[in-house]
């Protein structure tokens, strides 16, 4: 264990620099670019099919009251397994290979709480003088849920949507030790080969793009939201 | 299959890495609420302070866990003061926001009656303001420990053991049952953190408050 400890001590201070600008300059096509793109592409992956899921569920839960309990309960326990762990028990089932699939079931399986949650938190904010108003002028119980109670709702539930999207991101750093790829693969590769410049660089593109994406969904929250942007805060 | 997982568990290094896990975890917590809650505090009856506060947590947030630890590494090396480093920064935040945004939350006019009736700032502090913001503090420390103790996991990729150390040998040896046990064990140690911090949480609502959140819902 100490060994390598001391061997990257002693390249970090023998060696010239933090960051070999000359290495990201080289491999910026390469390597750097595609671990992006590879990143931004199961990330959004992910989020899609998340909320494939847990709209629909979010939905049934606010209207069944019974079932929610029960969906945050298992989708909580998801929540509170440590990607790693989680990362380590989906390979371990047979036929599920070793790539972006196991890690795009457990970014799934992440964002599936917090989307539920807010897709319910979102419905039950719609004031009920509104619904009845809807059902005054004759629309169906489908015409409410879509044109009345859903868009309402929707800034709640993009606040869900930029909260998961940042944990993915996040946790999908963690994917590529099981081959998922994206920006985690340039941390690893750093540390194995003793290498900082790959592990700052992955770190810190890694970093970005989860406060890119927070500050896009953020702005897409508020754009959502224009009776708070009238208020100013 | 289960009986080899158990023969991992009585390893005799599992305990050391259970007990890594469990000391990186604590010291990293306890560290980041000496940090976060004294700065809370300090800016709670500030405007401009608490949305600094509330904000750079927010930033803080955002950054991914392995970026920080992979970022801690060519600083300062493997080891456990890298990985400690690491999840400290990554504890704060989620106590830092809702200590804040709890405090600030407290109903301005309870304040003023309690200024009314002649108490000092530091009577309004530890009498009112404190208990009701409580549940949402400690809500903000059960989220980052049950955080901290997920990301303790990685400390194996900065050589400071702990349970991931089971499933990176699991994977590099092939060897499912290592993994599993390693997998299973965390598993298990943050669902016991976030179910044993939500009972703790539960004692820490003042009796008042948990009436009124009844009589809410």
């Amino acid at each position: 264990m100490n060994s390598p400890a001391l061997l990257f001590l002693q390249n970090l201070t023998g060696g010239p620099k933090l960051v070999d600008w000359g290495w990201i300059r080289d491999n910026f096509w390469e390597d750097i670019v595609p671990a992006v793109q590879g990143h931004i592409f199961i990330s959004s992956v992910s989020v899609a099919i998340a909320l494939a899921i847990a709209l629909p569920i979010g939905i049934l839960s606010a209207r069944f009251r019974k079932i929610y309990p029960p969906v945050t309960g298992v989708t909580g326990i998801l929540y509170s397994i440590p990607s790693l762990a989680l990362f380590a028990i989906l390979i371990s089932i047979p036929f599920v290979p070793l790539g972006p699939v196991p890690v795009i079931i457990a970014l799934v399986a992440y964002s599936l709480l917090i989307l539920i949650r807010n897709t319910v938190a979102g419905l039950d904010a719609v004031p009920p003088e509104t619904i009845d108003a809807a059902r005054g002028m004759g629309l169906t119980r489908r015409q409410i849920l879509f044109r009345v109670e859903l868009p309402l709702a929707l800034p709640i539930i993009v606040a869900g949507i930029r909260i998961s999207t940042v944990t993915i991101i996040g946790i999908a750093t963690i994917g590529a030790y099981i081959n998922g790829g994206g920006l985690g693969k340039l941390i690893f590769d750093g540390i194995n080969r003793q290498f900082p410049t790959m592990i700052i660089a992955g770190a810190v593109l890694a970093t970005a793009l989860a406060i890119l994406a927070d500050l896009l969904l953020l702005g897409l929250e508020r754009y959502l939201r224009p009776w708070v942007r009238a208020r100013g805060t | 299959m289960i009986s080899k997982i158990f023969g991992v568990f009585a390893r005799p290094d599992f305990l050391t890495l259970l007990r890594e896990h469990i000391v990186l975890s604590v010291v990293a917590l306890l560290i980041a609420i000496a940090i976060a809650l004294p700065v809370a505090l300090l800016v709670r009856n500030t405007r401009v302070g608490a949305t600094i506060a509330i904000n750079i947590g927010n930033v803080g947030r955002a950054v991914p866990s392995l970026a920080i630890l992979a970022l801690a590494l060519p600083f300062l090396g493997l080891g456990f003061k890298t990985a400690l480093l690491a999840l400290t920064a990554l504890a704060i935040p989620p106590i830092l926001i809702n200590a804040s945004t709890g405090l600030r939350e407290v109903d301005k006019g309870i304040i003023d009656a309690a200024r009314g009736m002649g108490l000092s700032g530091s009577q309004i502090l530890t009498g009112i303001q404190l208990p009701i913001a409580a549940p949402v503090i400690f809500a903000g420390i059960r989220t980052s420990a049950v955080q901290t103790v997920a990301s303790a996991t990685l400390a194996t990729f900065v050589g400071a053991g702990g349970l991931g150390d089971l499933i990176v040998e699991g994977l590099q040896r092939r060897g499912p049952e290592i993994l599993l046990a390693g997998a299973f064990s965390v598993a298990l140690l943050a669902i016991i953190t976030e179910v044993g911090f939500g009972v703790l949480e539960r004692a820490f609502t003042p009796k008042g408050l948990k009436i009124a959140q009844k009589r809410g819902s």
